[in-house]
């Protein structure tokens, strides 16, 4: 396994929780108008996408719980901070707000809250790619998680990206909870992985609290689809260590699934997996943390003395362009 | 030789495909097989690789052409009717309408709507969606009526950076000839004076525009009325300048659609030439819609289900009679 990459991945793990757990702790300070969503117990599965991508080739569209993929791709903390905070000067000008971000130029697109439809809008990023001739060696991919692939979106981008054997990969993180209904009341087959032999992908599972079975089978699905074997989908097991959101406890998360394997946490996996296998030594994860810690709380800080968004001052026009001299 | 309407739709987009390489075309059955109405025929064979069938998956369709859009490209999407839109619902209004003002990046993307009804095609082949889209910011909505603009909005429409909903009507597609594409150079956001008069004036737009010429022409015939016809032909913007300068020379005011009677078009039309131009009006404004029920299948209710130039005649009637 390549060593770069995966102590790229665990450094967007750490940043991630670092960042995520500040936010919290931010939302219930009051500090924070609007949710919070936490991809704590997800990092593992996100990062190992996020890292096995290229910012500036790839396309990368991270949903609600991928802040760990979002770092490893590229995205800088002040972007999340100031999206979070409202600050003007943010990618979205505080117009929309916490995991609704993203700069689509940078082939990050933002993501709206209607679960599946990020699937066709990357496979039409890829589309336009081949159109213009240059898909060769460009992987797009998107993130789901078990109740997106209810969604009658999730069903029709699948199937389109198959159908047009794009190079994507979709990863469906099944945390057992879309909010807070469990499996059994969101699909009835056996394995979700079933499904990518009946859309007419690859398919690959994975335990998502194991950082470095993430990384191998992240990293293979992401490479088998820039290598040319069409789109991919990966189903990782896992559980999401937070609420929906953090204005939600997530008691109806029974206890003993939480005792389970299902829910370790794959950064505490990570921390020991990464020492074992001679990657890292505790003594560079501790000067990581404490790095990480002040990066953090540069971006809230300066975030939060950024101006906020001036009503009077706003653009209000949804169109760009003005006809007979006049806003649409 | 002449042009239909529907020629023009596929002589539009054979000009943009040969004109602009960052276009192409999206749609169920559009490729060999040419679109359900022809309006792509010929197409794939002359642009190879850039006419692609798509699978019967709406919301799919333009959440691709969306993605394709950001990055540059300039998609023209078919609904094979533009009832089937509906399942396309989300990814036109949630990704395409939000996404300029939430990101700053704008989607060049063009659907086009086979819109209307037509004897015998029923409920779900039949409807006229362009006040939903028209309510959302972020959308422009055009509703050609002729051969002309069915080309030249087109073409208009696709220059544009932002989501573009082109509602053609099929009633028009084979009905509505021309000797030849000619235009008056009128760009999107500008209606057109179809016809003018000085009793009352009909607003309309789509296939409409036709429905108002005849009653117009029968008032005139009957009582020498001179009835003034309004084509908007874009619902969204909507041109209230021409409007209201038609109401200040007439008085009265029949806002006319063929859509159903809640909402809509003809009720954002009254509702503005009532706030904006209220001391024009020497008569309470009337609006004339379908009948509000699901559009029937069989030609004699659906002839009765959308106004005819009878029914506008009648409310024409009222209206000068006030």
């Amino acid at each position: 396994m390549d060593r770069e990459y995966v102590r790229d991945m665990f450094r967007a793990m750490l940043k991630a929780r670092l960042l995520e757990s500040k936010l919290s702790s931010l939302y219930k300070a009051g500090k924070i108008v609007g949710g919070v969503y936490l991809g704590k117990g997800q990092e593992a599965v996100s990062a190992a996408l996020g890292a096995s991508l290229v910012k500036g080739r790839d396309i990368f569209a991270p949903l609600i719980r991928d802040q760990a993929g979002r770092t490893a791709f590229g995205e800088p903390l002040i972007d999340c901070t100031r999206t979070y905070l409202g600050s003007v000067l943010g990618p979205m000008k505080g117009r929309d707000g916490n995991i609704h971000r993203g700069r689509p130029l940078d082939g990050m697109p933002a993501m709206i809250s209607h679960l599946g439809a990020q699937v066709p809008l990357v496979g039409g990023m890829l589309m336009a790619r081949r159109l213009k001739g240059c898909l060769d060696g460009v992987v797009g991919a998107t993130c789901v998680g078990d109740g997106a692939t209810s969604t009658g979106a999730f069903h029709e981008g699948v199937n389109m990206v198959a159908v047009e054997r794009l190079p994507m990969v979709v990863v469906v993180s099944n945390n057992q909870f879309a909010y807070s209904t469990p499996n059994d009341r969101q699909f009835a087959c056996e394995d979700l992985l079933d499904r990518a032999k009946g859309y007419g992908l690859g398919g690959h599972a994975v335990d998502g609290t194991d950082p470095l079975a993430c990384a191998r089978v992240i990293g293979r699905a992401v490479a088998l689809a820039r290598g040319g074997a069409g789109p991919q989908m990966v189903v990782a097991r896992l559980l999401r260590l937070s609420g929906h959101g953090e204005h939600d406890d997530g008691s109806y998360v029974p206890g003993d699934l939480r005792g389970s394997s299902l829910g370790r946490d794959c950064l505490e996996n990570g921390i020991v997996q990464m020492i074992d296998a001679g990657f890292s030594t505790v003594e560079e994860i501790e000067a990581w943390q404490l790095e990480y810690a002040d990066e953090v709380q540069a971006a809230v800080a300066q975030a939060q003395q950024e101006p906020t968004p001036d009503p009077w001052h706003e653009d209000w026009r949804a169109c760009s362009v003005e006809l007979g001299g006049k806003a649409i | 030789m002449s042009v239909t309407y529907v020629d023009a739709i596929r002589e539009a987009q054979e000009t943009l495909l040969r004109e602009d390489p960052r276009v192409f075309l999206y749609g169920q059955d559009i490729s060999k097989f040419g679109g359900a109405f022809k309006a792509t025929k010929g197409l794939a064979e002359a642009f190879p690789g850039r006419v692609l069938d798509s699978p019967i998956s709406e919301d799919a369709m333009i959440g691709m052409a969306v993605g394709a859009a950001i990055e540059g490209m300039r998609p023209i999407v078919e609904m094979q009717f533009a009832d089937f839109s509906s399942v396309a619902f989300n990814q036109i209004v949630n990704q395409a309408a939000t996404h300029y003002y939430r990101t700053g990046v704008p989607v060049p993307l063009t659907v086009r709507l086979p819109s209307g009804g037509t004897p015998g095609s029923g409920p779900f082949h039949s409807q006229s969606m362009e006040a939903i889209y028209a309510h959302y910011p972020g959308l422009v909505v055009v509703t050609p009526a002729t051969v002309a603009d069915a080309y030249h909005m087109l073409i208009d429409a696709v220059a544009m950076d932002d989501p573009v909903v082109y509602c053609e009507h099929k009633f028009l597609y084979r009905w509505l000839k021309a000797p030849r594409i000619n235009g008056d150079g009128l760009p999107i956001g500008k209606a057109r004076i179809t016809r003018p008069g000085k009793h009352a004036t009909v607003v309309a737009y789509s296939a409409m525009v036709h429905e108002a010429v005849r009653a117009a022409e029968r008032l005139r015939d009957e009582g020498g009325w001179e009835i003034e016809v309004v084509d908007l032909r874009s619902v969204k913007p909507l041109d209230m300048d021409t409007v209201l300068a038609s109401v200040s020379r007439t008085g009265r005011l029949l806002a006319l659609g063929e859509a159903f009677p809640w909402g809509g078009v003809t009720a954002e039309v009254v509702a503005r030439v009532c706030a904006e131009g209220f001391h024009l009006l020497d008569a309470p404004p009337r609006r004339l819609n379908s009948r509000d029920t699901p559009v029937p299948y069989h030609p004699k209710l659906w002839a009765a289900h959308r106004p005819t130039p009878e029914s506008i005649c009648i409310a024409l009637r009222e209206l000068l009679s006030f």
